[in-house]
């Protein structure tokens, strides 16, 4: 199977081509949502297969590279069209194939009688096309090929609905503004690439890796490398500075937002920060950047979603703070619990999505969740397994959440510090309360939706069974990592499966810090009991007593207006960058220096050429006499400067 | 060097298109049936013909005393010309037919170019060269003027056939000095004592007027006063064919001509020739193109300058460029080829609908159509993904390791300005309005050519190194 492996790409590629090119002209919703899903499942199994069969093998032959063809070989660059089959590929695609497969089958009734269902699971496939070239690709170009197409799905798919209004503007507008701040981590990831080869003369992942540890290269340059390439995990993976982009994908329909803006997209970052885990653990002051960022996101996107009334904008801004906690894992050294917890966030998350797709759909395209409201009785199984998920981020202890989060915690406590652990669990807390905050509103209290016109009802199976399943997964999805104070040194199997790929870059960390099981058991204790006390006021406060919530506010306003206004990044971005280069271009660049200086020249220039043209034009007459003198004339020439070169 | 009896067999593609050649002038003579069959029994001759060489690029032998080579570069060639002729006879099926000039010699005279052109290519004489030069070169002449009804039609083939013979005077010349003074015409002996020979001027001027009749045949400048005339008066689809296929089979002599010669220690003068053809023959092929309305005429132009990309190669003479210009010329017949086909199915009866006000708005007439002219003109201007890309820049490469940077930058900035007239195109096609209605008729034959030659011109630019390291691996 792992041979195999090219068709987990190609099978989405086709997929995309056959709905992209046919299926305006199939009028049968079954038949594209089919095909579209199919060729995900296909995929999905061979890669449990590749994995099986990874999984027979003895761990050194764990890593098997599937060449495809020669992509270019020009001059000393050689590149392969080669996938990298090994454990952290693996897994990523397991994730992606898997949870992408649920959420496609979700579509097929989610989107069922828009007018582009055609084209909305063609550009899906595409994605998973491009997403599975991001993480099997054995080399950079490779990836930042899919790199490249997993930001044009997501561009195209937020602005799916091209002529809806989104907030102050229009779905295209959130489009654009997610492209062009990737473009500015794209950036970054292309110079880390180009240093990349610049320093070590290849870009293939296992030649660059081994020659990371071998060469002679100074620490200045693997900081600029890791730095580069961790711009450029900023932007995909919506991290401080660049995560502004993330709340406005929300414009796009919401299985979208599960599968690109949750799931596996925005982990890409992360994935890419854990391939190169070498190059990173090389550079200690990166990681500590890596870690602080991190853990600074995670914080004001959570504080930020604490008084969010959007339902899927909720739910957006927790993603960020759950990147925000991946890279800081990344940042101690952590790089499999991060893996760990793109797992199981993606089970969870996705979840919390199509159970919000769910409610919306049930409530007539209402996000507000100010006007829902006691909506338990009528989607039970929505209601269920939103209840799941949610007590899966929460951390709630036995379920997935719980154990990747507490492995970053203890992680960011054990080689970081007390300061990162601490606000780690703030930040815990802060999930907990709006988790649960939503919860409340969407579920329990009073109906607050006008009944005349909102009919809620439960989805259809084709939607709910993706949620069960999802449910499940959020459930047991921890216990492949379970904490090793529970079962032992080499008992978390997660842990043990990646071990390889880290191999390098622990050898160069080297953790010595001893701590005892004690105080790993204390502090788990301690952010169980905070995070259970921040569920307990929230259901309180939002259940039993609003008021409290409106004097708090009230009470705290220009705090509670910084949080609201999403501590106005946005509008300082707008007034800092935005601005200033919008009136710089227009009235320098485009005014004056495209209009007068490079349009002047470009235009004499052309216009001298084009009277040139029309001088030389004549030169050709027609008569045949003439061009054999031209001949003559130039063979005399010719001869002429031979005999005075010799 | 195999057998003696053994050596016939190794000639078995010039021996089977002879035999076809022979076999269509009796089926002329003696069905009624000839226009019928010839396209299809044409088509298949060159497949196979095409085909057996390129399976047996392996066996590579000099045969008959040294005078010709079999396999490698040769049947990289010879599958070079039969495609581009399989193509033509594809393509043209309607040109003729609307025209009126469906003989069935159109399709003998195409083999025969054909037959000609693999001579060349084979050539390790200079006899044998001409030979096959001379056999190409008539055909060509009376390809040109097909449509005798026409008179531009005639005027072309008279035009090409007064110039043509004045370049033929040269080639001769070159040929009896170099004879001259080697006492001999095997190419090998030249290679062999080039040391021996070079001091002595004679020489020197015989192997240089062989060079410049050669590069009016692949149309450099200043030897290029018959292309513009020539191709806009011929029939569209033997343009094609002219443009592509016959530039090729010069360049195939160019590269055994100057073969090891420019390896050796004095190749100066070689060099510097065609640097100055280079240069001259890409910017006055770009620039004068910008001038022109007429398509024909403007591929015309464009011939010129990618003449002039190819002799860049040349003038940087490592084995690596020589593949390029190969790579170069296999890209240019495809995407060539597609763009004539477009354009002779567009054109009217009477040689209307040639010049860029036709192309406005056919993106609404055939889509099909509009999307493919648009990858052959981003395919000619070279840009990635496209066959032409990778053409430019494997000669380009050649160039900066021959320490020839500046001629590369030269090339670099007349691609700059042939942009402008191949975009033009693509405007015209996607962004005007229709001032013209008409119907475009196309039958599978056309279809098959274009969509052929489109699928090529990207996979030859996706998979680049498919080709290049088969062309590395037998160009020496």
């Amino acid at each position: 199977m792992i041979n195999l492996i090219y068709l987990t790409v190609l099978l989405p590629l086709i997929g995309f081509l056959f709905n992209g090119l046919f299926g305006s002209k199939i009028k049968n919703e079954k038949i594209i949502g089919i095909i579209g899903s199919s060729t995900v499942g296909i995929s999905f199994l061979i890669v449990v297969g590749a994995f099986i069969q990874t999984l027979s093998l003895p761990v050194e032959q764990r890593s098997n590279t599937v060449e495809i063809f020669t992509w270019l070989n020009v001059a000393g660059l050689n590149i392969k069209f080669a996938y990298l089959v090994d454990q952290l590929s693996l897994t990523m695609g397991l994730i992606v194939t898997g949870v992408g497969f649920l959420i496609h089958i979700y579509s097929i009734g989610y989107m069922h009688g828009d007018k582009g269902y055609w084209r909305f699971f063609s550009y899906l496939n595409l994605f998973i096309f491009a997403m599975m070239n991001l993480i099997l690709g054995d080399n950079f170009l490779v990836l930042f090929l899919g790199w490249e197409g997993v930001g044009l799905c997501s561009y195209l798919l937020i602005g799916f609905w091209y002529d809806r209004n989104f907030e102050k503007g229009t779905t295209s507008q959130a489009a654009k503004k997610a492209f062009v701040v990737n473009r500015i981590g794209d950036f970054g990831f292309l110079l880390g690439m180009f240093l990349i080869y610049f320093t070590f003369d290849s870009l293939n992942f296992k030649e660059v890796f081994a020659k990371a540890t071998t060469f002679p290269v100074t620490e200045t340059t693997f900081s600029l490398i890791a730095l580069f390439l961790f711009i450029g995990a900023t932007g995909k993976s919506a991290q401080i500075p660049l995560f502004v982009w993330l709340p406005d994908a929300m414009a796009g329909p919401t299985p979208v937002s599960a599968l690109i803006h949750a799931a596996t997209m925005v982990t890409a970052g992360v994935y890419m920060v854990s391939r190169a885990s070498i190059l990173f653990a090389s550079a200690p002051s990166i990681m500590i950047v890596v870690a602080v960022i991190g853990l600074l996101t995670a914080l004001m996107a959570a504080s930020i979603g604490l008084v969010q009334n959007d339902i899927k904008k909720v739910l957006a801004y927790s993603t960020v703070s759950q990147l925000g906690y991946m890279f800081l894992a990344a940042g101690v050294g952590a790089f499999s619990a991060s893996i760990f917890h793109v797992m199981t966030h993606a089970f969870f998350k996705a979840l919390l999505f199509l159970g919000a797709g769910s409610v919306i759909h049930g409530m007539h395209e209402e996000q507000n969740i100010q006007n829902y409201g006691g909506l338990k009785k009528y989607m039970p199984k929505t209601y269920i397994t939103f209840f799941i998920a949610t007590l899966a981020i929460t951390g709630v202890p036995g379920l997935s959440g719980f154990f990747s989060k507490d492995e970053i915690l203890w992680n960011a406590y054990a080689n970081g510090s007390f300061v990162f652990w601490l606000i780690g669990v703030l930040t815990a807390m802060m999930t907990a309360f709006y988790m649960f905050r939503l919860l409340s509103l969407t579920f329990y209290g009073n109906e607050r939706f006008d009944h005349h016109h909102v009919h809620p009802h439960e989805s259809p199976a084709v939607m709910t069974v993706p949620l069960m399943i999802l449910a499940f997964l959020s459930v047991v999805g921890g216990f492949v990592g379970m904490p090793k104070v529970f079962v032992g040194e080499h008992g978390n199997l997660f842990e043990n499966w990646l071990e390889p790929i880290y191999k390098p870059a622990q050898l160069k960390l080297a953790h010595f810090g001893m701590h005892s099981h004690f105080e790993e058991i204390l502090l788990m204790a301690i952010s169980v009991v905070l995070a259970l006390s921040a569920i307990y006021f929230a259901l309180k406060v939002y259940t039993q007593k609003p008021e409290i919530a409106e004097s708090v506010s009230s009470k705290f306003k220009g705090l509670y207006n910084l949080l609201l206004n999403k501590y106005f990044v946005d509008e300082i971005y707008e007034a800092s960058v935005v601005q200033p280069i919008q009136k710089g271009s227009e009235k320098l660049l485009w005014k004056f220096a495209d209009v007068k200086i490079i349009d002047g020249a470009v235009n004499g220039v052309a216009l001298l050429i084009d009277k040139l043209a029309e001088q030389i034009k004549k030169i050709q007459t027609g008569f045949v006499q003439y061009y054999a003198l031209v001949m003559i004339a130039g063979i005399a020439v010719v001869l002429f400067f031979l005999l005075f070169s010799l | 060097m195999p057998a003696n009896n053994y050596e016939y067999f190794l000639l078995l593609p010039h021996i089977v298109l002879s035999v076809g050649i022979v076999l269509s002038i009796l089926i002329e003579i003696f069905t009624r049936k000839g226009k019928e069959v010839l396209p299809w029994f044409s088509s298949l001759l060159f497949l196979f013909v095409g085909f057996y060489s390129i399976i047996n690029i392996d066996k590579n032998f000099f045969i008959f005393g040294g005078m010709v080579e079999v396999g490698g570069r040769a049947s990289i060639f010879n599958f070079i010309f039969n495609i581009a002729a399989l193509l033509t006879v594809l393509a043209s099926t309607d040109y003729i037919k609307k025209y009126g000039i469906n003989y069935s010699e159109y399709y003998i005279l195409i083999q025969s170019s054909v037959l000609g052109m693999m001579v060349m290519a084979m050539a390790h004489d200079i006899l044998v060269i001409f030979m096959g030069l001379e056999l190409m070169s008539i055909c060509f002449y009376i390809l040109a003027g097909l449509n005798r009804k026409r008179s531009s039609n005639n005027e072309a083939s008279l035009k090409y056939f007064l110039l043509g013979s004045f370049a033929t005077g040269f080639i001769v010349y070159g040929i009896a000095l170099v004879y001259g003074t080697t006492g001999s015409t095997s190419i090998q002996n030249i290679f062999e004592n080039f040391m021996q020979y070079f001091n002595n001027i004679l020489f020197i001027v015989g192997m240089l007027l062989l060079l410049i009749g050669f590069s009016f045949k692949i149309a450099a400048v200043p030897f290029h006063m018959w292309v513009p005339d020539v191709y806009q008066g011929s029939a569209t689809s033997v343009t094609g064919l002219m443009s592509t296929a016959g530039k090729a089979a010069a360049f195939s002599v160019l590269l055994i001509l100057l073969g090891t010669s420019l390896s050796y220690s004095s190749p100066i003068v070689f060099r510097n020739y065609f640097s100055v053809i280079a240069v001259l023959s890409t910017l006055v092929g770009s620039i004068i193109a910008i001038a022109q309305t007429n398509l024909k005429r403007m591929l015309a132009y464009s011939s010129i300058a990618h003449a002039g990309y190819m002799a860049i190669g040349l003038a940087a003479g490592n084995n690596y460029s020589f593949a390029g210009i190969t790579f170069y010329l296999a890209a240019y017949v495809f995407m060539n080829i597609g763009a004539f086909t477009i354009i002779s199915l567009i054109e009217g009866k009477d040689e209307t609908r040639l010049t860029l006000n036709s192309y406005a708005g056919l993106n609404k007439k055939s889509p099909f159509l509009a999307a493919m002219m648009s990858l052959f003109m981003f395919a000619l201007a070279g840009i990635p993904p496209m066959a032409g890309f990778f053409g430019k820049y494997y000669v380009f490469f050649g160039a900066i390791k021959s320490d020839l940077t500046w001629l590369a930058i030269v090339g670099v900035l007349s691609s700059l300005i042939s942009v402008y007239f191949y975009l033009r195109v693509v405007v015209y096609v996607y962004f005007m309005n229709e001032n013209e209605q008409f119907e475009i008729e196309k039958s599978v034959g056309s279809n098959l050519a274009i969509s052929l030659t489109g699928l090529l011109v990207l996979l030859f630019g996706i998979f680049p190194d498919s080709l290049m390291n088969l062309i590395v691996n037998f160009i020496k």
